[in-house]
């Protein structure tokens, strides 16, 4: 396996690690404002991800960072490319995160309440600008021989994409739905996730069929077969984790959900590979893992550092998940 | 008209300077808060419990804008810099990554566990939590300054394939200009933390509050102030010489130094006219500029016009010289806070030493104000570096016009432009307001709402 193939691998680790950890975050961050009646119980629902959300968050910096040192010119077109959508995501991340320091700082109401609902907006709207992002890497953008994005904002937004959109907020709710099962306490607000739990995981399901069915006809993505059988996999882990939260399964649920976030992300990542930005205007001017990337002395370098690191990160942020495994109860927000 | 190379660098100038009012404090902080937990788990007294969560509150209000800030850096690169992220990804990239995989996620993960940890954890896992936060945020900055390193300096690469490659990374790693900057960085970044306490605990002694909390943080301050302080300067006197060496131009600029001199006086106040390149008025110490750059009053310094004839004949026609009257009062507002700092700090440290309970009233009012200047000295140190470097993206490989992304229109930076302004500009001040707040508080009242907040901390 040449390193230009293994850094494609590792970076659709990253995102994965990223969609997977973050997306109940993010679900987590939209449920705030929708389960939470009172502060005790929004500070529950917000304690659940305390310790986890910032380590969370840095599996998409190194993700960045990641693009931008084995392939340059994916970081250079991407970024500039999707431009304004970026500018959004950022927005998105600056607000979620100073909302999640701060809102307790202050003892008042309407500060909280607002920061809260901040949270939960930006939440919201980050899940989804991140379907359209990655609806768009599938469906392919207008790119030129020169490797120059040649469309607008507007460009990225047509109907599968938007359903893509969508498709990563009710997942994420879904998830986030499901780790709050699992961590958070209070009957009433479990009965209330619950609820949500089962409506949102019975949406996913269409949404997401409609999504593949709009991928298949606009885009080669799942036309590739361990593309295909993945995607169908997936679909089989969603159904399942759907069944087994109502039976009350909740550990192996949440597990299935992450399991349809892997498989996903798994399948989007081998339908687009060797490709990793599809010209719409010539199947020629496409960027991949050969005309995008670093030098092979750079990609030496970064996987020497990267395999000794991996293995590290991955030991001690589970570490991180074990020391914090217990539920999060009103006695530990309250005096 | 607004053209998209002008509006790209507003954007990285303000982002940028933004996110490093909350860089340096971080820095500092996370090792003075780490040495006060250490005092508490070697004494086991209530005391430096106190010290390590209130000075703690503090920094977690700073470092969440520190991280929220800092993911737009990462960005923004491939955003408005597309051309130089082309042009330098094979060699820049590679430090960012490695930033965020051997240092941001220790950063972040561990102090999650520190904040949560009180009481939960074994207390050894726990200090050691909080020095892992302190060793990550520092070795952070070292892989960002590796990368900025290589701009001011470029080593350890070829030009091929139409962009800068790397063939040693050792070379990057040992570039003597980052051995220059990151020591000079790191010990900013404690003086700013030192000064940052003094100046809180001045306006709690100032009001007589908790006298023996303070006095015990003023001192921690003062100690630490006076070390840094006079590293930081010293490191700084060098890092001037050094580059003397490597960025003449940066120095000759930043010292309004137009014509070439042996020896060279040094022009301590100026009005700068750069339209007919020289000085309108000056007030000059003879022969200095020569000591200052060698430590002998002779030795010929270049000045702007033969540095500017010699970048023609190498690089071809343009203009090689930056803004100079920017450059200028950055370095006399830079050494100027930084002289004013020593002394401060240095007479603090004789009243904490003398044990002086009451202190002056005047020195402490002046020492709450004397938290902005290390912000001031901070600022100003990298729009000199910045700026000097002008008009090179990476000095003497390719020209920040040349860097700039061209496939968005013009309107779509200034839209970005005027966002960040105006969610910065709003951090600001609920940035402000909580630190003032929690700066005002008494040490026991933060403990009891930590207390309370424990589990869920600071959420």
């Amino acid at each position: 396996m040449d390193l230009n193939i293994l850094w494609f691998c590792l970076i659709a680790i990253l995102f994965t690690g990223f969609f997977f950890l973050e997306g109940f975050d993010y679900g987590v961050g939209m449920l705030t404002s929708i389960v939470g009646k009172n502060d005790t119980e929004r500070r529950i629902v917000l304690n659940t991800i305390g310790p986890f959300w910032d380590g969370n968050e840095v599996w998409l910096l190194t993700a960045g960072g990641a693009i931008f040192a084995a392939f340059p010119n994916w970081y250079a077109t991407l970024f500039s490319g999707f431009y304004l959508a970026l500018f959004l995501v950022l927005l998105t991340l600056i607000i979620r995160c100073v909302g999640i320091e701060f809102r307790s700082k202050v003892d008042s109401l309407k500060w909280r309440n607002t920061w809260d609902l901040l949270i939960s907006i930006a939440s919201f709207l980050s899940a989804f600008l991140w379907g359209v992002a990655v609806s768009n890497l599938m469906k392919g953008v207008p790119i030129d021989a020169e490797m120059n994005f040649v469309g607008n904002f507007f460009t990225l937004l047509t109907p599968f994409t938007i359903v893509g959109g969508l498709v990563f907020v009710v997942l994420f709710l879904f998830h986030g739905a499901l780790f709050l099962r699992l961590k958070a306490s209070g009957e009433d607000l479990q009965k209330r996730i619950a609820n949500i739990a089962v409506k949102s995981g019975v949406i996913l399901v269409v949404a997401v069929l409609l999504w593949v069915a709009l991928a298949l006809m606009t885009t080669d993505i799942f036309s590739k077969i361990p593309s295909l059988v993945l995607v169908v996999l997936a679909a089989v882990a969603l159904l399942a984790s759907v069944y087994l939260q109502m039976k009350n399964k909740l550990g192996i649920s949440f597990a299935a959900s992450a399991i349809t976030i892997v498989l996903v992300t798994m399948a989007v990542f081998i339908g687009m590979f060797p490709r990793v930005l599809i010209s719409t205007l010539n199947p020629n001017w496409s960027l991949t893992i050969y005309n995008a990337s670093s030098s092979p002395y750079t990609l030496k370098i970064m996987t020497i550092i990267a395999i000794t690191l991996v293995p590290i990160v991955l030991l001690y942020q589970s570490w991180n998940y074990w020391v914090y495994r217990k539920r999060v109860t009103a006695e530990d927000v309250e005096y | 008209m607004l053209d998209q190379l002008l509006l790209a660098r507003w954007q990285f100038a303000i982002t940028t300077v933004y996110h490093f009012l909350f860089v340096p404090l971080t820095l500092g902080l996370s090792i003075l808060i780490a040495l006060m937990h250490t005092q508490y788990y070697r004494t086991n007294n209530e005391h430096y419990k106190k010290m390590t969560k209130f000075w703690g509150k503090l920094f977690l209000i700073n470092f969440a804008m520190g991280v929220a800030t800092g993911i737009v850096q990462e960005f923004q690169f491939g955003m408005n810099w597309s051309e130089y992220s082309r042009f330098v990804g094979d060699i820049f990239g590679a430090p960012l990554a490695i930033e965020a995989l051997a240092a941001f996620f220790i950063e972040s993960t561990f102090l999650g566990v520190w904040i949560f940890g009180w009481d939960k954890l074994p207390k050894k896992i726990h200090l050691a939590s909080i020095w892992l936060v302190a060793f990550a945020s520092n070795l952070s900055a070292f892989w960002i300054l590796t990368a900025n390193s290589f701009m001011q300096n470029p080593q350890g690469y070829i030009l091929a394939n139409g962009r800068a490659e790397m063939t040693d990374f050792g070379a990057l790693l040992l570039n003597p200009y980052l051995w220059h900057q990151f020591p000079h960085v790191v010990t900013a970044g404690v003086k700013t933390a030192a000064f940052f306490i003094m100046g809180i605990s001045a306006y709690h002694l100032a009001k007589k509050q908790d006298s023996l909390f303070f006095r015990t943080s003023f001192k921690w301050g003062a100690v630490v102030g006076v070390i840094a302080s006079l590293l930081v300067a010293g490191i700084g006197h060098m890092q001037g010489q050094f580059l003397i060496d490597v960025q003449p131009m940066k120095m000759a600029a930043a010292e309004a130094h137009w014509e070439t001199a042996d020896p060279a006086d040094f022009i301590a106040l100026a009005g700068i006219d750069q339209e007919n390149g020289q000085n309108s008025w000056e007030i000059a110490v003879p022969n200095m500029l020569s000591f200052l750059s060698y430590n002998s009053f002779s030795g010929e310094v270049r000045g702007i016009h033969d540095l500017q004839a010699e970048y023609t004949a190498q690089y071809g026609e343009g203009n090689y010289i930056p803004q100079v009257a920017p450059l200028f009062w950055s370095f006399r507002l830079m050494v100027g806070s930084g002289g004013l700092m020593i002394l401060l700090a240095l007479f603090g440290l004789y009243l904490a030493w003398k044990e002086k309970s009451v202190k002056p009233k005047w020195y402490l009012k002046v020492m709450l104000f004397a938290i902005a200047l290390p912000y001031l000295a901070n600022t100003a140190g990298w729009l000199i570096t910045e700026m000097g470097r002008q008009p090179w993206i990476v000095y003497g490989l390719q020209k920040t016009a040349d860097g700039v992304s061209t496939v968005m229109p013009a309107g779509y930076i200034l839209l970005t432009l005027i966002g960040f302004t105006a969610i910065y500009g709003i951090l600001a001040v609920v940035d402000v307001y909580l630190l003032s707040k929690f700066a005002k508080k008494s040490p026991d009242e933060t403990a009891e709402i930590t207390r309370n907040e424990e589990g869920s901390v600071w959420i």
